[in-house]
């Protein structure tokens, strides 16, 4: 078994430490769990140190019912995960990390029915920080939905998941 | 305050009014694979929906007392992530600094069961805008 096939077929547990990163398989697994996989995000592309996930409009995650605008909190959750990813897109493994904060500004309201685009990339890792940046866009790069800017921190992965 | 209606996103994760605490609705999420990111621990989306609904709800019963009925427009949060979220209930309450004429401040607080020791710390900015009649 090769360490891709490692990354897509391991169950509903943490990711072993150091593990090689497949930023597409890497996508595939964590979409189709938890949270993650609540909201139905997608893997779209990636590069050497950013990642590209999409979040398909539905109805049950709108946040004003009148227009139905896509509610903010499924965008801090995109923008998390894609952000996230991009640490170990950069570094080419898997390592237990956690978020240290968080700033997004949230640009225009998402447009309903659109599938809303992160992009995000990490532009620095440190001995125990990893710096992230990105965006989010419902089509079109310069007219972003949303930007982000956050820290996260590289941690030892004991006790970071519970079976 | 009159009953705070909760979006479609918010009933879907689970969250409800516990109960409304000096004005300001505190919400509550369980915990269920739904809101879990890494295994056994809440995701940090979901947290951030969690602040950004007890915001929107603080200011909205704040807008109220002063007789406003205008549309809240989020435009940015900062979130200082504090401690991981276990396999327990959330709760988050905001507290409101400010509701000028045409933005809002609020900060926020996620904890779950020893309210001294927070989850997640955030503020959260507003834009207001009087419904056109």
């Amino acid at each position: 078994m090769s360490k891709d096939e490692k990354v897509a077929d391991l169950p509903n547990t943490s990711l072993p430490e150091g593990l090689v990163f497949d930023p597409e398989r890497g996508a595939r697994w964590f979409t189709r769990h938890g949270h993650t996989g609540f909201l139905g995000m997608e893997y779209h592309d990636h590069g050497e140190d950013w990642i590209e996930l999409a979040l398909p409009w539905r109805e049950d995650l709108v946040g004003v019912e009148e227009t139905g605008v896509l509610a903010s909190g499924p965008i801090i959750s995109l923008l998390d995960n894609a952000t996230s990813m991009s640490v170990w897109t950069r570094q080419g493994t898997f390592n237990p990390q956690v978020t240290l904060d968080l700033r997004i500004d949230y640009v225009r309201a998402a447009t309903p029915g659109k599938t809303v685009i992160a992009r995000a990339e990490c532009y620095q890792v440190r001995r125990s920080m990893a710096f992230v940046r990105g965006i989010a866009h419902d089509g079109d790069a310069s007219d972003p939905v949303a930007h982000t800017a956050g820290i996260f921190m590289l941690v030892s992965s004991e006790g970071w998941a519970k079976p | 305050m009159s009953e705070y209606h909760l979006p479609p996103y918010a009933r879907a994760m689970g969250m409800e009014v516990d109960h409304v605490e000096d004005g300001a609705p505190v919400i509550a999420m369980d915990f269920a694979t739904r809101v879990m990111g890494r295994p056994g621990f809440l995701h940090g989306g979901a947290i951030g929906g969690l602040l950004e609904m007890a915001a929107h709800a603080a200011l909205r019963a704040e807008l109220e007392r002063q007789g406003s009925d205008s549309r809240i427009k989020p435009v940015n949060i900062s979130i200082e992530y504090l401690r991981g979220g276990v396999q327990e209930r959330t709760f988050a309450r905001g507290e409101v600094i400010r509701a000028g004429r045409r933005v809002a401040n609020v900060r926020v607080e996620a904890w779950q069961g020893d309210r001294s020791k927070l989850v997640a710390s955030s503020w959260m900015n507003f834009l207001l805008a009087p419904r056109k009649t």
